[in-house]
């Protein structure tokens, strides 16, 4: 076969290579343009009425979806919880489950992927429409630098309101767990109070903001790199749309085990 | 005398060697004088747009120079370079108006980002140049979405010299519009460059127009300028390869070269 004679292998090897060397130069270009963004929040003006914009858009609008997703979850961590633990008898452990689940990893997480879903591709698609349509470029023509124009206000209007929403994330998500044990699994309120807070620590809540924040950054550049750089009309943006969406979530899944490795494995 | 814009020996390709390189510029030789109006004319995908965007500083040439009263603008600073852009107005070929804010705003863009005028004294100024594009203030409270083509290409315009640019660029002032909305949109241009005074490059495959906005043509063909001349000569200008396209035959030496 062809592929095992030595010129299939060094094909393949060139083949690898080439992949390797384009990822490299594509998250070269990703990294200058972060460094980019991020130089443009340090250096006046800033644009704060587009800050301002983004702002509610991402932090107002994003919160009934989060909202929602983070009572629901919390409601199911209560009832799956008690499925489990009942048949150790430590159903007293639910609470610290619930709390620590949703303060640590599932608020931060959930909220990431909702507001990934929702602000990143309303970020990518509205960019990437300014592009096939030449209005970035007319941006430039009228003296002012989209980067901080477009870019900066998004990065930092993600980054400043997903703690906000996980803030309320956490609240609802333990309220749904609280909901689930009272009136469903017999629970008595207080008991069940004292058991979530007991538990919970500064770190447990601190740990899970610093993940919305670096989650809220993924988000507001994805979705601007994506749409920024989206070439060719209609199908170009449906493109970067989705690419902005798929790379947010994997990346905030992945670091989301990277920064719990490096809050909690010690 | 200086030229207001020199362009010597422009080039640009895009793609990669391995990818295939296409070049569209292959050292373009222009000079377009103080206070006059150039057209510059070419088949589609001829490089019109992509010289435009060089001289505008959207695009980087690979090689060649750009001069603006004499000065290269690859040796300005940032600073330079950006007070340079203050000095000039562009209109794109489908507006490219922003649909996120009301007219107004498109229109006072530029004084607003740069702190020239508050927003109260924009509206007012937005009025004032409207009504220079035939157009009522109270087209200012609407967004772009709302607006017809011919009134989008009219804000579009107002945009480009709310600013009172020196230089103007008009990349397809009247595509996509009806020829009396084309005419209306030509003598708006001509009023205002020379309300202005500004030096005007226009591009544009409307034979009409570009007789009615130029006063000097050229030609660009195979990444290179193949004629210059009286925009008023386009038609019988003695050039076969800009006599046959102005005149919008199919034969003759441009389609004679596809066929080889």
């Amino acid at each position: 076969m062809r592929f095992f004679s030595p010129e299939g292998t060094l094909d393949f090897l060139a083949m690898l290579g080439r992949a390797a060397l384009s990822a490299l130069a594509a998250a070269g270009r990703l990294a200058l343009f972060a460094g980019a963004a991020v130089s443009c929040l340090v250096r006046p003006p800033f644009a704060w009425r587009q800050f301002l914009r983004q702002f509610i858009s991402v932090a107002y609008f994003s919160l009934p979806v989060v909202a929602l997703t983070a009572l629901f979850t919390g409601m199911v961590l209560a009832l799956q919880s008690y499925t489990g633990f009942s048949r150790f008898n430590a159903e007293s452990a639910i609470a610290s489950v619930v709390v620590l689940s949703v303060t640590r990893e599932l608020g931060p997480v959930l909220a990431g992927l909702m507001v990934a879903g929702r602000i990143g591709a309303a970020m990518a698609a509205e960019l990437g429409t300014m592009r096939v349509t030449d209005q970035i470029d007319a941006l430039t023509t009228l003296s002012t630098d989209p980067m901080k124009h477009l870019v900066a206000p998004r990065l930092l209007a993600a980054t400043l309101a997903m703690p906000l929403l996980v803030v309320v994330a956490d609240i609802l998500g333990v309220m749904g767990g609280w909901l689930v044990a009272t009136q469903k699994l017999g629970f008595a309120s207080e008991a069940y109070l004292d058991g979530t807070f007991d538990v919970l620590e500064v770190m447990d809540v601190v740990s899970g903001l610093i993940k919305a924040a670096v989650f809220g950054f993924v988000i507001g550049l994805m979705g601007s790199w994506f749409g920024y750089t989206s070439r060719g009309g209609a199908q170009g943006v449906g493109a970067a749309t989705t690419s902005a969406v798929v790379a947010s979530s994997i990346l905030i899944l992945a670091l989301d085990y990277a920064l719990t490795e490096a809050f909690f494995a010690a | 005398m200086t030229p207001k814009i020199r362009l010597r020996g422009l080039a640009k390709s895009f793609g990669t060697q391995s990818s295939g390189e296409k070049r569209v510029l292959a050292g373009v030789d222009l000079d377009v004088l103080a206070g006059r109006s150039m057209v510059i004319l070419g088949g589609s995908g001829s490089g019109k747009s992509v010289t435009i965007k060089c001289v505008l500083g959207l695009m980087r040439p690979d090689a060649g120079s750009i001069e603006i009263d004499g000065v290269d603008i690859s040796r300005l600073s940032r600073a330079d370079r950006a007070a340079l852009g203050d000095r000039m107005g562009m209109l794109f070929q489908n507006g490219a108006l922003f649909d996120s804010m009301p007219v107004w705003e498109n229109v006072c863009f530029k004084l607003l980002a740069q702190r020239r005028i508050t927003r109260a004294e924009a509206r007012d100024r937005a009025a004032e140049v409207l009504a220079q594009v035939g157009l009522a203030a109270s087209v200012g409270d609407l967004s772009p979405a709302e607006l017809s083509g011919g009134m989008q290409k009219r804000v579009a315009l107002a945009r480009a010299i709310a600013a009172r640019p020196d230089i103007l660029f008009l990349d397809e002032p009247t595509t996509g519009l009806d020829p009396i909305m084309g005419a209306v949109i030509d003598g708006l241009i001509v009023e205002c460059v020379q309300k202005l005074g500004a030096t005007a490059v226009s591009i544009t495959h409307d034979m009409a127009s570009a007789r009615r906005i130029g006063d000097d043509a050229a030609m660009l063909h195979g990444g290179r300028i193949v004629w210059n001349g009286a925009a008023g000569s386009l038609g019988h200008t003695g050039n076969a390869m800009v006599d046959q396209f102005a005149n919008g035959l199919r034969e003759g030496p441009i389609e004679m070269e596809l066929r080889r």
